[in-house]
């Protein structure tokens, strides 16, 4: 690993007037991305700005409403009761992530930056148009089973690698993001960029901002949410595909359902067409189901090794929305 | 450029110099010698490499030692504080054989103890979640699975009967 200076900040002021201070400066917080990338020369910073004992960790969650700050930790907010109770598709999301280590170090702020684990952009040995742009991208040509089939471009299809951001983006959250000019909300939806042809560029977080909350207002059917994730092996491994549902289905039939995708997308992927398509569907008919499952992910492009994601994902639609449902 | 560090390793205060760049693991190993934590993959993949920092189970490959800065961390080596007398999860290990070529015990152990302190050693499925951030090719999964729930039944657990 090279060598890079370091310091600590106490607040997010703090963290935020040493971000505006030094070049190439970049916020630590678990560290559990960061310093994995910065072993192995994907990322590599100047200075290191440690945030992990801001304490923006507070966590509230009821009836009405979800907040966490930016530097809770994931196992934390997974076993909150109120999150557990109202929200269960952040905690399943969460504790569906990574393994009980991981989720004790990660923050939520940092899963929500957390970099993609597309094999070409942890190897500075390929070409790689996020890590260097300009350079091309392995992936098109490449071994592509674990890419995108939504939103990619000719020079990106790295999948958005956390479970988190699906699970809130299917809850319409919304983020708290504090600045040199002080503090702004953003919709998470609108947060995530899609890569065009500047794939380096992955979000709107502006120069020397920073995660300090993540909130989300309740849903109808927020309480029985779900969080479906396939996976290659039964634990600890990146999404093949994931379903957020968050189903409202009073007397059984669907209404104003959410849902986002995970695994397919470069950005978590909401689908209206599949959330129009399952409205007014009887939940328990899983023909009427399976049927209106084939508007979602509408537009897929598939590369060479990848197309099974679109079906595996209409057939995990049915089942996460089946068990938001509550039909077993 | 160098930084103070004053940490507790195993219940003994200590005062290190350490680059940024510096992991726990790194720091442990070569400073410390204390060579019972495994460097496995280094990537964040394995848990080999599983210590306990401030009471909760964590990589020591992802850590960087200038983070536990005033903070208490605990590795295999200070498990039994009792001399030769090994910790009850160490001895259940050995009894259940849960472990081949035993480079990724020291980590299971540890990952192992504080799943017990979190309350997830109930099912069989349960524990293999939770267990599953330390990974074993060897395959001696079942050995460890008996091992945890020989620690969860014995007396005086307030998991057992779970």
């Amino acid at each position: 690993m090279r060598e890079v200076a370091y310091l600590t900040a106490p607040d997010a002021d703090a963290a935020i007037a040493a971000l505006s201070a030094h070049d190439n400066a970049m916020l630590l917080a678990g560290g559990t991305n960061v310093v994995d990338y910065l072993r192995i020369g994907v990322i590599s910073p100047s200075v290191l700005i440690d945030i992990s004992a801001v304490p923006l960790t507070g966590i509230q969650a009821g009836e009405e409403s979800f907040t966490a700050g930016g530097l809770a930790r994931m196992s934390d907010v997974a076993a909150h009761p109120g999150v557990r109770g109202f929200f269960p598709v952040v905690s399943q999301a969460l504790e569906l992530s990574a393994s009980a280590q991981l989720r004790n170090m990660a923050t939520m702020g940092g899963n929500l930056m957390q970099r993609t684990r597309c094999g070409y952009f942890r190897e500075p040995g390929f070409a790689c148009n996020k890590r260097n742009p300009g350079s091309g991208c392995a992936a098109r040509d490449g071994l592509n089973r674990w890419h995108a089939v939504l939103g990619g471009s000719s020079h990106c299809v790295a999948t958005h690698a956390s479970d988190l951001a699906v699970a809130l983006v299917a809850l319409d959250a919304t983020l708290e993001l504090q600045g040199p000019a002080g503090a702004r909300m953003v919709a998470l939806s609108d947060f995530y960029r899609l890569p065009g042809d500047t794939p380096q560029l992955e979000n709107d977080l502006q120069p020397a901002e920073m995660i300090v909350a993540i909130s989300a207002a309740a849903a109808p059917g927020a309480p029985g949410s779900h969080y479906l994730k396939v996976r290659e092996r039964a634990s600890y491994e990146f999404a093949v595909v994931s379903v957020a549902a968050v189903v409202h289905a009073p007397g059984g039939i669907i209404e104003a359902p959410r849902i986002a995708f995970g695994g397919v997308g470069t950005v978590p992927w909401r689908d209206h067409a599949a959330e129009q398509a399952l409205t007014g569907v009887v939940a328990a008919d899983s023909a009427a189901l399976r049927s209106a499952a084939e508007a979602a992910l509408a537009g897929a492009e598939p590369l060479t090794h990848n197309g099974f994601k679109v079906e595996l994902g209409r057939r995990a639609l049915v089942r996460a929305v089946q068990l938001a449902a509550g039909v077993r | 450029m160098h930084h103070r560090v004053k940490v507790v390793v195993n219940g003994v205060p200590r005062e290190l110099t350490v680059e940024a760049r510096a992991s726990l693991l790194d720091v442990l190993r070569e400073r410390l010698r204390l060579t019972g934590t495994k460097k496995g993959c280094n990537q964040g993949a394995c848990g080999a490499c599983t210590v306990h920092v401030g009471g909760r189970r964590v990589l020591a490959c992802l850590t960087l030692a200038v983070q536990c800065q005033g903070k208490e961390v605990v590795t295999i080596e200070g498990l039994a504080d009792m001399g030769e007398t090994l910790h009850p999860m160490q001895a259940a290990f050995v009894a259940a054989d849960g472990f081949q070529c035993g480079y990724c015990t020291p980590g299971q152990i540890m990952s192992a103890v504080a799943l017990l302190t979190e309350g997830h050693g109930g099912s069989d499925a349960e524990i293999r979640e939770w267990m599953s951030g330390n990974l074993c090719r060897c395959g001696a999964y079942n050995g460890i699975l008996a091992a945890i729930k020989t620690v969860r039944d014995a007396a005086g657990h307030p998991d057992r009967g779970r």
